[in-house]
C-alpha cells in the first residue's frame, strides 16, 4: 500500500505536465505563448504576499521570542491536562497552527528524547503528520489575494487543530497502548 | 479576529519581555521575522511562475473547466456559491489533490489560483467569502496519505517502524476535516444572519 501511494507521488507531477502539454497541442493552444503568458504573473503574485507574511511572521516571532509563548503554553497546559491532553505534547500542540517549522523542530526534539515508538513519539508523529500551520495558510492564501477580512477562518481552522488534536490523541491511546 | 490575534501576539510579547528584563529580544525577533517572510515570498516565486504558466495552457486546453464538471456533485455541497463549471472549482481540485498526495510545491500555487479565481467571485474585494473560508477550512485540515516528513524524522531517530503512524494519521485528519466542513456550514449561517 504504501509503495504504491509513494510511486503514485512520484509519478503524479510528470504524468499532470505529460497530460496537460499534449491536451494544449491537441486542443491548439500555443503552449509556450500560453505558458509565458501565465508564468509572468508569478512574480507579482509572489511580492504581494511580502506584507501580509511579514505582519504575521513578525508577530509570531516576537510572541516566541520574548518568552510569552512558553508562559502561554503553562497557562493553556492546566487546563487541557483536564481533557487527559499528555502535557509533554502541548508545546507542540500550541505551536503547530503558528509556526511550521518551530512545530517540526519540537517535534523532532520529542522524538528524540521519548523514542519514535514510544507513546509520546508516536502522538507528535500522528499530530505533526495530520494537521497544518493554520495561520500561515490563512495569511498566504487571502494575502494573495488581498483579503484583509478573515471572518469565520480563523475560527473554524482553528477548531479543526482542535479537533485534529484530541483525536490523535484517542486513535493513538486506542491502537499503540 | 485575526486583528486580535495580532495585536495580543505582539503586545504581550512585549509585555513578556519587558517584564523579563530582555525588551532588547523584541526588535531582533521583529527584523528577524520580517527577513524570514521576505525569504519565504521569494521562495515562492519560482514555483508560483512554474505552476501558473502549466496551470494557464491547461485552462485554455478546457482542462480546469473539464475537471471542474467532474466534481460537480461534490462541489455543489461544498461550495453553492460558486457557479458549476467555474474555473476556481478546477483549481481547488487541484489543490486538494496535491495536499493529499502531498506535493506540498505544487499544493501552494493551486491554491492560490483557487484563491485568485474565488476572488473574481467575491462582491466585497477585501472581506473573505463564504467559499473561500470553505476552501482554507479543508485546507488547512487536508487529508495527507504519506506524511513524509515525520516519517523521515522516525527514521533517523531509529524507529522500528517509521510508517506506523500513516494510518492514526489519516484518521486524524478525517475527523479534523469533518470538524472544519460541519463548524464552517455552521458559522457561515451564523455570519450570515447578521450580515457580516
Amino acid at each position: 500500500m504504501l509503495e504504491i501511494v509513494t510511486a503514485v507521488s512520484k509519478w503524479a507531477i510528470p504524468v499532470f505536465l505529460a497530460l496537460v502539454l499534449v491536451a494544449g497541442v491537441l486542443r491548439g493552444v500555443r503552449v509556450f505563448e500560453a505558458f509565458v503568458e501565465g508564468a509572468e504573473q508569478g512574480f507579482g503574485m509572489a511580492v504581494k504576499l511580502i506584507p501580509f507574511l511579514v505582519a504575521m511572521i513578525v508577530a509570531i516571532s516576537v510572541f516566541r521570542a520574548s518568552g510569552a509563548m512558553d508562559i502561554f503554553v503553562g497557562a493553556v497546559a492546566l487546563l487541557l491536562s483536564c481533557l487527559s491532553v499528555p502535557p509533554e505534547i502541548l508545546p507542540h500542540a500550541l505551536m503547530r497552527p503558528l509556526s511550521g517549522s518551530a512545530a517540526l523542530g519540537i517535534a523532532s526534539e520529542l522524538i528524540e528524547e521519548h523514542g519514535p515508538d514510544s507513546f509520546i513519539g508516536l502522538l507528535v508523529s500522528t499530530a505533526q503528520g495530520s494537521s497544518d500551520t493554520t495561520f500561515y495558510v490563512l495569511t498566504l492564501y487571502f494575502g494573495a489575494v488581498g483579503i484583509r477580512k478573515y471572518r469565520y477562518a480563523v475560527a473554524s481552522g482553528l477548531t479543526a487543530d482542535f479537533t485534529t488534536l484530541l483525536a490523535s490523541i484517542l486513535i493513538v491511546s486506542a491502537i499503540f497502548k | 479576529m485575526v486583528n486580535y490575534v495580532w495585536l495580543s501576539l505582539i503586545l504581550l510579547g512585549i509585555f513578556t519581555a519587558a517584564c523579563k528584563g530582555q525588551i532588547d529580544v523584541v526588535t531582533q525577533a521583529a527584523l528577524e521575522g520580517a527577513e524570514l517572510a521576505v525569504k519565504t515570498a521569494f521562495g515562492l516565486i519560482a514555483i508560483m511562475a512554474f505552476w501558473l504558466g502549466i496551470m494557464k495552457i491547461a485552462e485554455q486546453a478546457g482542462l480546469v473547466r473539464a475537471l471542474a464538471y467532474l466534481v460537480r456533485p461534490v462541489v455543489r455541497f461544498l461550495f453553492p456559491s460558486v457557479p458549476r463549471d467555474h474555473p476556481a472549482i478546477g483549481a481547488i481540485v487541484m489543490n486538494l489533490s496535491a495536499n493529499i498526495l502531498g506535493l506540498g510545491n505544487a499544493a501552494t500555487p493551486m491554491g492560490l489560483i483557487a484563491m485568485r479565481e474565488l476572488q473574481k467571485l467575491n462582491p466585497h474585494p477585501d472581506r473573505a467569502s463564504d467559499a473561500m473560508c470553505t476552501f482554507l477550512a479543508l485546507n488547512t485540515a487536508c487529508l495527507t496519505l504519506i506524511p513524509s516528513t515525520i516519517i523521515g524524522i522516525r527514521a533517523i531517530y531509529g524507529s522500528a517502524e517509521p510508517t506506523a503512524v500513516v494510518g492514526p494519521t489519516i484518521l486524524a485528519t478525517a475527523c479534523g476535516m469533518t470538524a472544519a466542513v460541519l463548524v464552517d456550514r455552521f458559522l457561515r449561517s451564523v455570519y450570515r444572519a447578521r450580515g457580516t
